[in-house]
């Protein structure tokens, strides 16, 4: 039972029950700062295993980008101090069997599947590395999909922006030219 | 033989003209619609009369015996090898006749009907169903297969009820024309039935080998169906009788004769044309194309001559106590087909002994003159005075000669009164009735004698008795087009009888040489001529005489006037006994039980419906569930089921 | 770390996965089933590290798929707001059991 091991668990229970609090509390703040806890799991999850870029890039976006958009929107929309309605008693008992149903199915799958020896190679990611393979255009280069990936904010920018634009009703218009005639 | 086949036009014509009539007359032709139905019947009348005289003089013997030709043929269902119908022409001499009456009387009716008709907003459709009819009389009578002349039957009824109902807004025609189809449907089924026997024994369909079958005593054919048996009688009685059935059906015999007086709800000149002279004879024309298969067997000849006889004096008597003046026609037809199926009946197959044959065709000929002169006429009288009763009418002499004087003939005619047709044709059947029973003579004799009593009993009420008050509105006596088929009608009447059927038509070719016995003839006219002078001293005059006579005869008269109460009987079998029995249970089955299972069925399917619809409830997360349960679904199915 | 074989990490992924459906189905708030979104999108980035660490420690691709997943989560994070934003002019609620114009 070397410290790896320790930490691994330390790390699954608080992401787990960060996530359950996150789903089932009532109200909404909590549920966002719960949900920011489970980002700040997961991103130690991927300090664990060696990853620390992705860990870096998660909190940057996840934590620091994401849960504050969330934030904001919740400030803008609804008091949040309130406590939201309960769900619906069927839905949630359906819901909580058929999921737990569809877990043990899937973890049973998994385990049936013999994924073979872990592999002892080190892994090694280094930023330098990852960063001339995302635009090589040789094998394994990424460069190509990162493209597309910036075509895609770019259309998702603009795709906000129509979507939450205030259009300004024609009849406000028409009725104004109408009565400055008059 | 091709070279007969313009025959086919004879029907055709007719038919085109329905259609182009029937299609496009109301709207395009109007009153110009009458012409063209004229028109065409013209042509085939012609074509009618070429034919006849082509056959009669000059191709139809053989050896001096007239053959059957069969104009055309064309195979048109095939059941086996041997057995399919066929379509053809059969030209002998009763269907060369029966197509030269048809085709003249229905040429008389439509000039008639330019006249009677005229002003009528269905103008053309009349004319159309003229025609319609006129094709399928003249189709059944050149029907050379027994299942084609069904074929034409079942048209010729269809027609009946189109003109018999065509004043469709009186409630009485639709009754009467419900009446006659149904009756005749009903007598159909016998016909079918028939059919099929004959059919079934002989092997075929076609007149000519179906007789030859049937005749033949050594064919096996014959030998086999006269020793099969059903409830005692042979079953080629039962076929005959059978075939009889339907043909008493259309010819109005007792006890299917309770359409015809109903039927005269229709316009009178499709009564002069239906109900007189050419589809009434349908029956007779039947069992004579049949007649040696029919005078073979002796229970289906007396069958046919009684029911002939005791129409024939059934119809005589009620026909004396009727006040309609068309009812008195219908009775008087009635009982002189009567005549011409008794006639049948007692001839025999060739020679001498055939009489009974050349004396019913002869009568059929000449009654289709005078008889449809007589409707004419009776036409123009309504037309004249708009009423129907005896009781209302009297000197029209005054106002209307000329149906005054054709009408007089034609009563004289029925009387059988020389030099007049009817006499001939009678004298043919009494002489052939006398030598076979003597009791059936007697009978025809006193039933001539009424005859003419009721035939003049109509002419005095009509033309003598009181003095006609003319109506406000009336018109004259008619149109020229009403009066010159009066004329011609009268004029064939008195010279009918000068054709020399006989040598002509016979029951087997061969020509008969008939002659006039004026011994023997003596004491039917004088039973006429007393016939005449009664109704003189009852009639001529406005007098007490007739009713007197009638209240002495009290409750007797009573149920002669009702008609025997015939169709009281009827109408309480079918509405007490079928409607209640079997009407009212089969409705209410149909009703509750079919229409309950579909309802079922329509209310189960809403039902069923209505509760998936509840499945499309608007939730998103409803249907992200029912996606998520489907996908473990079928994750788990294709995983663990399906290996 | 040589213990803690690679079904140990796609345990918690899978069990983060099943709780992130959890609070989409349940979630009444729109807002909420967003954040449970994210949650089914973080367990995907786990599994994804987690092969490529395990399976094929020579390539770098799971690494590149995480990243890829990471950006392409704001794209959507962001898109969903303003898409909450417009339902709730109309509705003048964020409850998703208002938003059923989709019934029968």
């Amino acid at each position: 039972m070397s410290a790896s091991v320790i930490i691994f668990y330390i790390i699954s229970a608080f992401i787990l029950v960060a996530a359950l609090l996150a789903v089932t509390t009532r109200r909404i703040f909590r549920s966002a700062i719960f949900l920011l806890f489970t980002l700040i799991g997961t991103a130690a999850l991927f300090f664990w295993m060696g990853v620390e870029f992705i860990a870096a890039v998660q909190v940057i976006i996840y934590v620091g980008g994401i849960v504050v958009l969330i934030i904001f929107s919740i400030f803008l929309t609804q008091k949040s101090g309130d406590e939201m309605p309960k769900p619906l008693r069927n839905r949630s008992v359906f819901s909580a069997l058929a999921l737990i149903f569809g877990f043990a199915f899937t973890y049973h799958l998994i385990n049936g599947y013999g994924f073979g020896q872990t592999n002892l190679q080190p892994f090694n990611v280094k930023v330098s590395e990852i960063g001339m393979q995302m635009l090589s255009t040789k094998e394994h280069g990424f460069v190509l999909p990162f493209e597309v990936v910036s075509i895609l904010l770019l259309a998702s920018m603009v795709g906000c922006i129509v979507i939450a634009m205030k259009i300004k009703p024609v009849e406000e218009k028409a009725d104004k030219e109408y009565f400055k005639n008059e | 033989m091709s070279h007969y086949s313009y025959i086919a036009f004879i029907p055709l014509l007719p038919l085109a003209c329905f259609f182009i009539l029937g299609l496009f007359g109301r709207k395009y032709f109007k009153t110009f619609s009458g012409t063209i139905g004229t028109f065409s019947i013209f042509i085939s009348t012609i074509l009618s009369l070429y034919i006849a005289y082509q056959y009669f003089f000059i191709e139809g013997k053989v050896n001096s015996v007239f053959q059957n030709i069969i104009a055309m043929k064309f195979t048109w269902l095939q059941f086996a090898p041997n057995v399919s119908i066929d379509m053809g022409i059969l030209l002998d001499p009763i269907s060369v006749m029966m197509i030269v009456i048809v085709s003249f009387i229905s040429l008389m009716v439509h000039i008639f009907s330019l006249g009677y008709m005229k002003g009528e907003e269905r103008f053309a459709t009349y004319y159309a169903f003229l025609s319609l009819f006129t094709f399928s009389m003249l189709g059944l009578v050149l029907s050379s297969n027994i299942f084609q002349i069904y074929i034409f039957w079942e048209l010729v009824g269809v027609s009946s009820f189109l003109l018999i109902g065509y004043y469709f807004e009186k409630p009485s025609a639709v009754a009467a024309s419900k009446k006659a189809f149904i009756v005749t449907r009903f007598a159909d089924l016998g016909f079918l039935i028939g059919i099929l026997i004959l059919a079934f024994y002989s092997g075929t369909l076609d007149f000519g080998t179906l007789i030859e079958r049937l005749t033949s005593v050594q064919s096996p054919a014959f030998i086999e169906i006269s020793s099969a048996t059903f409830l005692g009688a042979s079953m080629l009685t039962w076929g005959l009788v059978l075939v009889f059935i339907g043909g008493a059906g259309k010819s109005a015999m007792f006890p299917l004769h309770i359409w015809l007086p109903d039927a005269m709800e229709g316009p009178t000149p499709v009564s002069a044309l239906i109900h007189a002279a050419t589809m009434v004879v349908a029956g007779v024309f039947l069992v004579a194309r049949l007649f040696p298969v029919f005078s073979i067997d002796l229970t289906a000849m007396q069958i046919v001559t009684w029911v002939g006889a005791f129409s024939a004096l059934f119809a005589a008597v009620v026909a004396c106590t009727q006040t309609d003046i068309k009812r008195v026609l219908a009775f008087s037809t009635m009982s002189q087909i009567g005549f011409m199926m008794f006639s049948l009946g007692v001839s025999k197959y060739g020679g001498e002994n055939g009489l009974g044959y050349t004396g019913s065709m002869f009568h059929l000929f000449t009654h289709a003159f005078f008889k449809s002169l007589l409707f004419l006429g009776a036409g123009a009288v309504i037309h004249v005075a708009y009423s129907n009763d005896i009781k209302e009418l009297g000197g029209l002499r005054k106002i209307m000669p000329v149906t005054h004087i054709t009408f007089l003939i034609a009563c004289l005619a029925i009387a059988g009164i020389p030099p007049f047709s009817g006499f001939f044709s009678k004298e043919d059947i009494l002489l052939a009735a006398y030598h076979s029973s003597k009791l059936i003579y007697g009978i025809a004799v006193f039933t001539s004698g009424l005859t003419a009593f009721y035939m003049f009993r109509l002419y005095y009420s009509i033309f003598w008795s009181k003095d006609f008050h003319k109506h406000e509105s009336s018109h004259g006596e008619g149109t020229l087009s009403m009066k010159i088929p009066l004329i011609v009608l009268g004029v064939c009447t008195i010279f009918a009888g000068f054709v020399p059927v006989s040598s002509f038509i016979t029951s087997d070719g061969a020509p008969l040489e008939s002659h006039i016995d004026m011994a023997f003839s003596a004491f039917p006219v004088l039973m006429a001529v007393t016939g005449i002078l009664l109704a003189t001293y009852l009639y001529k005059t406005q007098n007490n005489r007739s009713r007197i006579i009638a209240s002495s005869l009290g409750r007797f008269y009573k149920i002669v006037h009702r008609k025997f109460y015939i169709d009281e009987i009827y109408l309480f079998i079918t509405k007490k006994i079928i409607f209640n029995s079997i009407g009212r249970p089969a409705a209410w089955i149909d009703k509750n039980i079919v229409d309950g299972l579909m309802n079922f069925l329509a209310t189960t399917t809403e039902n069923i419906s209505v509760l998936i619809k509840r499945l499309q409830s608007g939730k998103v997360q409803n249907y992200a569930l029912y996606f998520f349960g489907g996908i473990i679904g079928l994750a788990a199915l294709f995983i663990y089921l399906l290996k | 770390m040589s213990e803690i074989s690679i079904t140990h990490i796609l345990f918690v992924s899978t069990a983060l996965f099943f709780i992130g459906m959890y609070g989409l189905f349940t979630r009444r708030n729109m807002i909420t089933m967003l954040m449970a979104i994210e949650l089914i999108l973080n367990s995907v980035n786990i599994n994804f590290v987690a092969f490529n660490k395990y399976l094929y420690p020579g390539k770098l691709d799971g690494v590149f798929f995480a990243i890829f997943i990471i950006t392409i989560a704001a794209a959507e994070a962001a898109l969903a707001i303003a898409i909450i934003i417009n339902l709730y002019r109309s509705h003048h609620s964020i409850d998703v059991e208002d938003a059923s114009e989709l019934k029968y």
